[in-house]
């Protein structure tokens, strides 16, 4: 299935397998997503391979970023009107504390979401929402260059 | 530190980061491109989170490379500006320059490119923290609820 095809299909069912499906990096990744309460969750199901500290051991702070603009692309998805895959302009990314090698959960907030370009604000967190492992603003261009 | 670094990080091992270059301050780390790190199947793009993962992974060894005994160090912040498009097939260079070490700080600077560093696809900053106490352990200094810093 392409990723336009998967785009749809995520609309119609709200189920992200599709789109998982259809991103290699996603499946590599682990990283998902599901609707929960009407809100898109990004998960980063755990693998010994995205260990960045053995000895602590703590996730590596590039799959925290990445499941952060993973989130931010699904919800933009989920949400815009066309099929085109966002485009990070850019993501500033702060570590806050260390992940435990546990399944890591994400949420999207639109700080501001234009015809152009989008602004989102990205949490990422383990057990507590209210204490996120790592947070990440966002730029995403919507159009075409 | 092929050995050191790169083998002793899973993540950079799973991604195969390669190092193409050292000096004191300054690393140079290859991702190679590879069909499973794509992010958009229809351009073969690799996702912008293995760059991340690249990015970060350069600029806390250039941190290392900056340290005049080995201490450990946490992220604290990393942007990344993606200024060009990446090309498909193509590995990806990350040349990262740590240009000042505080007492509890380092920032640094790095640009990600396909081999020609004057047109880089993303350029970045970031900036670590430097713990100064390895002699209470990693463990000690972690503290019971997973805080890195």
């Amino acid at each position: 299935m392409s990723l336009r095809d998967a785009v749809t299909a995520v609309r119609e069912t709200g189920d992200f397998t599709a789109i998982q499906e259809a991103i290699p990096y996603s499946r590599f990744m682990g990283i998902t997503a599901e609707l929960v309460d009407g809100d898109v969750i990004g998960r980063m199901r755990y693998s010994d391979h995205l260990v960045g500290n053995a000895s602590v051991p703590a996730l590596h702070g590039g799959t925290l970023g990445a499941l952060m603009e993973s989130t931010a692309i699904f919800k933009l998805l989920w949400h815009g009107e066309t099929t085109t895959v966002p485009k990070t302009i850019n993501i500033t990314v702060e570590y806050l504390r260390g992940a435990r090698p546990e399944d890591v959960f994400a949420r999207a907030e639109f700080t501001r979401h234009g015809r152009r370009v989008a602004n989102v604000r990205v949490f990422a967190y383990q057990d507590d929402p209210e204490r996120p492992a790592a947070v990440a603003t966002a730029h995403f261009l919507l159009v075409q260059e | 530190m092929e050995g050191r670094y790169v083998g002793a990080v899973p993540h950079n091992q799973a991604l195969n980061l390669r190092v193409v270059d050292y000096s004191p301050e300054h690393l140079s780390l290859a991702l190679p491109y590879r069909e499973d790190l794509v992010g958009n199947p229809e351009t073969g793009v690799l996702h912008g989170g293995c760059i991340t993962s690249l990015i970060d992974a350069t600029c806390g060894g250039a941190v290392i490379m900056s340290l005049a005994a080995p201490r450990r160090i946490a992220t604290l912040d990393l942007r990344i500006d993606y200024v060009r498009p990446a090309l498909p097939h193509q590995e990806v260079i990350c040349d990262a320059h740590c240009y000042k070490v505080t007492r509890h700080v380092a920032f640094v600077r790095a640009a990600a490119h396909h081999g020609d560093k004057a047109s880089p696809i993303a350029t970045s900053s970031g900036t670590f923290v430097v713990f100064r106490d390895e002699g209470r352990g990693d463990e000690g200094r972690r503290g019971e609820d997973g805080e890195s810093a």
